[in-house]
């Protein structure tokens, strides 16, 4: 293993939260807490073999999709990656479908053809996670180019990892998104990881870069923090609205478990010291943190959030156990529209 | 005869036995080019969400001209020129059509889908079916095919088997300017994506194209001449080739009859299948490598359909197994003739 310094070296100025309604705050925590909870239980189901194939948990990357996508409005579009349950949920979906999709089931978001990688449901903008990594920045993109077509106020948003910033794709969207102010915002949420590989061995030169070569407006923050995601996000799609053009928002952050739920064994491509590192940087913790500093909110408030969420969670998997696989008639339906 | 006739003088009017006779009451006709653009003009007239995106589709018309004007009949918004991003503009398409635009992707030369793989095989071919039906991705990918231009090994290949093997896209090869306009039309409204293969040597060609308007579906084959002796399947440019191979068969009492698949996903087998029951024998011609091309499958669907019909094993044509050359001797020997038909013919009707 390469040695290098633990955690990332920033030179981010503090950024001055949004004024927002305790409440706000609260239903980014519950947000959060509830992708947390999913993706706890969906690593139990894996471990447990009632879960078909592997997952790519997001946990510990809780403050980016629900920093951006509170800035969203439901009919806003994104596209997500194979690490995309967080962004799903962040976006409005259902749990019970989803965990029904991550089983294979016939009530599953994509009827159980998808799974977990290809989550998609138009009716909160959600155009589809991705299993090729950067594929999805061409669609993010035409979903941008439609939406100026059709002189919508709408915005797309490309999620994608530090991983994707080694495709070629990547670059010829932002290129193309530029040219025409298309009000596309890429994020990348740079968790360190190209797979099992730090990318200080993939990436050369600075990350931010990328965006500033094609003139984007690039903002870099720490992804730990919704606080900080939300209050750049909600400038980017206010000017993406009007018609100033894409951005590229790229936050900091970290994969607490794995690249999927199979990477158990992990020191051989990083130690535990910078893993204990960033739990200290868990997102959730900085949120309750400063809710319940400087914002006053009562402990109790938030352990509350935590019992509700779970029940939710538990109750979406049961469905999703319970829920019978499809018809072995559907194998061949929906190949062609 | 070493290059296949472009004149266009095998496109006139025949008789159809199964499908869409060229109904032409004023006689009009157009070239390929003006078909094809003639088809994508009227389609934008009638559907706002349609549009076209790529290399020197706007000023420059294409490289090849077939769209001339048509940025100053539908704005610069409506046909955009896209970098040289080939991936990129096949991915912005999927992106428009999964969100209610109707787009019509330009890649210039076949050999650059190449650069749209990903877009095409794993994003618009597998949207709807990963999604469990619920997003569409009603886009159109045109491109061109064909050799003989002495344009080398990266701009003279004849791609569309590699389209043709991923299930969720459709893939079309017209032969005329009749089917080219027919077919583009239905393309553009067909809710799944559509690739489209156009040949280059072809654009020149003129045959009748009637002023009403007219669709033909994906899926159906076209006789373009009748016989009884022996069956030859064509597509794209190689349907002049089996038709010039025809008439010198006629001469020796050979009377062979010309299938055109027209579209080969989806693939009108029973056409394919009938034709081989009545004539009981068979050569599929394709313009793409003969090894693992569309004439496989063709071959296969007919021998599996009409074996216990077939006079003789179902032989295939195509492309020599080797890069495109340069060089017009060499480039020459590699595509079909209407000499290597008729001599692959005879054998099979024991007059060799």
């Amino acid at each position: 293993m390469v040695t290098r310094p633990i955690g990332y070296q920033t030179t981010l100025d503090p950024v001055e939260p949004a004024q927002l309604d305790t409440e706000q705050w609260l239903q980014m925590y519950e947000q959060m807490n509830k992708i947390r909870a999913f993706e706890e239980s969906a690593n139990e189901l894996y471990t447990s073999a009632r879960m078909p194939g592997l997952t790519h948990l997001y946990i510990g990357e809780e403050g980016v999709a629900v920093g951006v996508c509170e800035a969203l409005r439901r009919d806003d579009y994104i596209t997500s990656t194979h690490r995309g349950h967080g962004h799903c949920v962040a976006k409005g979906a259902k749990l019970d479908l989803m965990f029904a999709e991550l089983l294979g089931k016939a009530a599953g978001y994509c009827k159980g053809k998808g799974g977990s990688m290809h989550i998609a449901d138009q009716n909160t903008g959600n155009l589809g996670a991705n299993a090729i990594v950067g594929g999805s920045a061409g669609i993010a993109t035409g979903a941008g180019l439609s939406i100026k077509m059709r002189k919508s106020d709408q915005v797309a948003v490309c999620f994608f990892g530090d991983g994707a910033l080694g495709q070629g794709l990547i670059y010829e969207s932002m290129n193309m998104a530029e040219l025409w102010k298309l009000p596309v915002i890429y994020v990348c949420e740079n968790n360190q990881y190209n797979e099992y590989t730090h990318n200080s061995e993939a990436a050369a030169g600075e990350l931010a870069a990328r965006g500033r070569a094609f003139g984007l407006h690039t903002v870099e923050v720490d992804g730990q923090d919704v606080r900080a995601v939300y209050t750049a996000m909600i400038e980017l799609v206010a000017r993406a609205r009007r018609g100033e053009g894409p951005a590229f928002l790229l936050c900091h952050t970290y994969r607490f478990h794995g690249h999927h739920v199979g990477d158990i064994e992990r020191t051989y491509y990083r130690s535990k010291n910078e893993e204990s590192w960033w739990r200290d940087r868990d997102p959730l913790k900085v949120l309750g943190a400063w809710l319940t500093g400087d914002m006053g909110v009562d402990a109790a408030i938030l352990e509350k959030i935590d019992e509700s969420v779970r029940a939710e969670v538990d109750e979406a998997v049961e469905f999703a156990i319970n829920a019978p696989f499809p018809d072995p008639s559907e194998v061949d339906t929906n190949v062609y529209a | 005869m070493s290059t296949p006739n472009l004149s266009g003088e095998n496109m006139a009017v025949r008789e159809p036995q199964f499908s869409l006779a060229v109904h032409n009451p004023n006689g009009r006709e157009l070239t390929f080019a003006q078909a094809v653009r003639e088809a994508i003009a009227e389609e934008m007239h009638r559907d706002p969400t349609v549009f076209i995106i790529g290399e020197d589709v706007a000023e420059a018309g294409t490289v090849f001209k077939v769209l001339t004007g048509m940025v100053d009949e539908f704005g610069p918004e409506r046909v955009l020129d896209s970098p040289i991003s080939e991936a990129g503009i096949a991915g912005l398409g999927v992106g428009a059509a999964i969100t209610g635009m109707r787009p019509i992707v330009d890649i210039m030369f076949g050999d650059f889908i190449t650069l749209t793989m990903d877009q095409m095989v794993n994003q618009a071919a597998k949207t709807h079916y990963m999604s469990g039906g619920k997003l569409k991705v009603p886009m159109v990918l045109r491109t061109t095919m064909g050799a003989t231009r002495r344009s080398a090994a990266q701009h003279s290949q004849s791609l569309h088997a590699w389209f043709s093997h991923v299930p969720g896209l459709k893939v079309v090869i017209p032969s005329t300017p009749y089917d080219a306009k027919g077919l583009m039309k239905s393309a553009i409204r067909d809710d799944n994506p559509v690739a489209i293969f156009e040949d280059k040597m072809l654009y020149q060609s003129k045959g009748p194209v009637p002023s009403e308007e007219y669709l033909i579906p994906l899926g159906v084959a076209d006789v373009k001449r009748t016989g009884e002796d022996i069956t030859i399947v064509a597509t794209s440019s190689m349907v002049q080739v089996a038709l010039a191979a025809a008439e010198q068969l006629a001469l020796i009492g050979i009377a062979a009859e010309v299938v055109d698949p027209r579209t080969t996903l989806p693939l009108d087998k029973e056409t394919l299948i009938q034709s081989a029951k009545k004539t009981s024998r068979v050569i599929v011609v394709d313009e793409g490598y003969h090894s693992y091309g569309v004439t496989a499958e063709m071959a296969s669907v007919i021998a599996d359909g009409a074996f216990y019909y077939l006079d003789a094993p179902v032989k295939r044509i195509g492309a020599m197994d080797v890069p495109i050359p340069f060089s017009p001797v060499l480039e020459d020997l590699t595509v079909p003739t209407p000499d290597q038909v008729v001599a692959m013919a005879k054998t099979l009707c024991g007059r060799a």
